[in-house]
């Protein structure tokens, strides 16, 4: 009876991370794939895909536009959510709970409209569609997100660390920069790489921003129109591989904690 | 007369409706250790980060050298605050922890590293200069903290309960070591606890605090052998208080009428009066009455064994409602549920006004 209830554990468990993953397996296997097309039988392991992916400018450019909006928009999302978070926790505001809710309010609404508000109100400014555009989208996807997460760990025990530093002499910005930021690093650099990781693999409000430069996603949708090749499958395969490093990075930060 | 290193004067104090500090003056003199006393909620905490600059008060004003540091925010005040929970920079080594105040303030490289050295030295951890303050013990972040405190020469030192977190074995130690460093250094400290040991064996100068008020302030013999009032009588060490009137009053002697019988001593104060009368434990004598004067017989409820005495909690056989605190030596034969004599010499009667 035991051993049956282990053998279905295990499949059970088997049966999830397969549901997962096996896309993800698909797609990076046949991106090794020799011959033209990402069907079986699997003729490879063949790295020309990824040669092609690599040759070809338009695609290296949105990966290198990509890499850029990711960290510039995630940058600003974090610098903005950190002082944000700090105004809350260390000021008494009128309406605060009420204003947090507010700030975090974005979280719960779909890109797709994001987007759109975000291309009406750019349309009316008359601010042309462009990379800035699409940066400052994630900014305001991932600003709530980095203000989240600083948010939940700016304690009160910190309060009397920076107060201490006031108390010898540190003028209100060198307190934030010698004491709070490295103090708070850890979540910081958290907020950070979770933000890059939801900038790296944004789709729609690149679509709808962009035009000639674009992301790599928006790109990846392009080679997508002219139908499946492994070239799509390489290129997707590093995608993963990018996003893979982020929240690894992101895992790190969050959980290595030092020791009080 | 120079003026104080530190005048508070009439400072009082609101949190919206409550207010913990009532008409709060005080004068600290250069180089002298003083100790804020109290009971929690007595506004003493209150009183130190009003002069730390972390709280201004709602009225008054405190001057600091002779110049009004009321509205002058902590880092540009000539103070330093040692906290309750040390408030090292967990990311900093102990030599940038120390150097932290003298960085701000400009002072080169080498002249702050040879400085830092220097506090480290003075408070026994010239070897940890590298360390991270969580490779340290308690007692040692306590010494980084007082270090980083005094290595910008501050005119007034605060310590906020510096030895509340330690377990009693190291708070003594730490006591012994305060004093100390204070005499080495000379600056004023200002220093705020409730253990009424603490206050006895580090004040030059205490203060007893009690609900938003100072009760009493002195040098800390003169409080425990002739406390102000009855709160200070009953938190600076223990007392039996009798309650009584005044009924006959001529040269210089008062008689006093109290619940275990009249009593009568030194003192000038009208017929009528309602006072209270306290005596330490160490002054009440039980047993075969040789003190001058009798506070009648008392059934002895619970003797508890101290070591080098023995406590003695006793009811009047008089007042059902006075218990009287006494201290026996080691050696008395006394045990609960007894009937004995109490008395006591009128000298050690301490005579507080109601």
């Amino acid at each position: 009876m035991r051993a049956f209830t282990r053998i279905a554990a295990w499949c059970y468990a088997l049966a999830v991370y397969g549901f997962i993953f096996l896309p993800v397996v698909v797609l990076v296997l046949f991106s090794l794939q020799s011959t033209s097309f990402p069907i079986p039988p699997f003729t490879g392991p063949s790295l020309r895909w990824y040669q092609a992916v690599l040759s070809d400018t338009r695609l290296t450019s949105a990966l290198v536009n990509s890499l850029l909006v990711a960290s510039i928009s995630s940058a600003a999302a974090v610098t903005l959510g950190f002082l944000s978070a700090w105004g809350f926790a260390r000021f008494h505001l009128p309406g605060s709970a009420l204003l947090r809710g507010l700030i975090t309010l974005p979280l719960t609404v779909s890109y797709l409209i994001i987007g759109m508000g975000l291309l009406v109100l750019f349309n009316s400014a008359s601010v042309p569609k462009s990379l800035l555009a699409a940066g400052i989208g994630h900014v305001v996807i991932n600003l709530p997100l980095c203000f989240a997460i600083i948010y939940s760990q700016m304690g009160d025990h910190q309060i009397n660390i920076e107060r201490a530093a006031r108390d010898l002499g540190a003028p209100e910005w060198k307190v934030l920069l010698l004491i709070t930021v490295p103090v708070m690093a850890p979540a910081i650099f958290a907020a950070f790489f979770l933000s890059m990781t939801f900038s790296w693999d944004e789709f729609v409000i690149s679509f709808l921003l962009t035009r000639f430069d674009t992301t790599l996603p928006v790109e990846i949708w392009n080679l997508l129109r002219s139908g499946l090749n492994p070239k799509t499958n390489a290129v997707g395969s590093l995608v993963f591989a990018v996003s893979i490093v982020l929240v690894v990075f992101f895992e790190l930060t969050l959980l290595r904690r030092k020791p009080a | 007369m120079s003026t104080p290193l530190v005048d508070i004067r009439d400072v009082s104090h609101r949190f919206g409706q409550h207010s913990v500090l009532k008409n709060v003056s005080l004068t600290i003199e250069p180089g002298s250790y003083t100790i804020l006393l109290g009971p929690s909620g007595s506004g003493k905490t209150t009183l130190l980060s009003i002069l730390g600059g972390f709280v201004s008060p709602s009225e008054g004003k405190v001057f600091i050298r002779g110049q009004d540091c009321t509205f002058v925010p902590p880092a540009r005040r000539p103070t330093t605050t040692v906290f309750q929970d040390y408030a090292l920079f967990p990311h900093m080594s102990v030599g940038a922890n120390v150097g932290f105040g003298l960085r701000m303030r400009g002072v080169d490289g080498a002249t702050r590293a040879a400085k830092v050295r220097e506090a480290l030295a003075l408070v026994g951890l010239a070897a940890a200069f590298d360390k991270k303050p969580h490779q340290l013990s308690g007692g040692q972040r306590q010494r980084v903290a007082l270090a980083r405190a005094l290595v910008v020469e501050p005119a007034v030192l605060l310590l906020d309960e510096p030895l509340g977190a330690l377990d009693l074995k190291l708070r003594r130690q730490m006591q012994d070591e305060l004093k100390a460093i204070q005499k080495r250094v000379g600056t004023a400290f200002v220093h705020v606890t409730h253990d009424q040991e603490e206050a006895m064996a580090l004040a030059d100068h205490c203060v007893v605090m009690n609900d938003g008020r100072i009760e009493d302030e002195g040098p800390p013999e003169r409080v425990y052998a002739r406390p102000a009032t009855r709160f200070s009588a009953t938190f600076m060490g223990e007392s039996t208080i009798l309650a009584g009137t005044v009924t006959e009053a001529k040269n210089g002697t008062i008689a006093v009428a109290t619940s275990a019988g009249a009593v009568s001593l030194p003192g000038a104060l009208q017929q009528g009066t309602t006072v209270a009368l306290a005596i330490r434990p160490e002054h009440l004598v039980l047993g075969a009455a040789s003190g001058a004067v009798a506070l009648g017989q008392a059934t002895i409820g619970d003797v508890v064994f101290q070591g080098s005495f023995k406590r003695v909690l006793a009811t009047s056989a008089l007042d059902p409602a006075l218990q009287f605190i006494a201290k026996a030596p080691a050696s008395a034969k006394v045990r609960a549920g007894d009937t004995i004599a109490v008395s006591c010499d009128a000298s050690d009667i301490i005579l507080l006004a109601n």
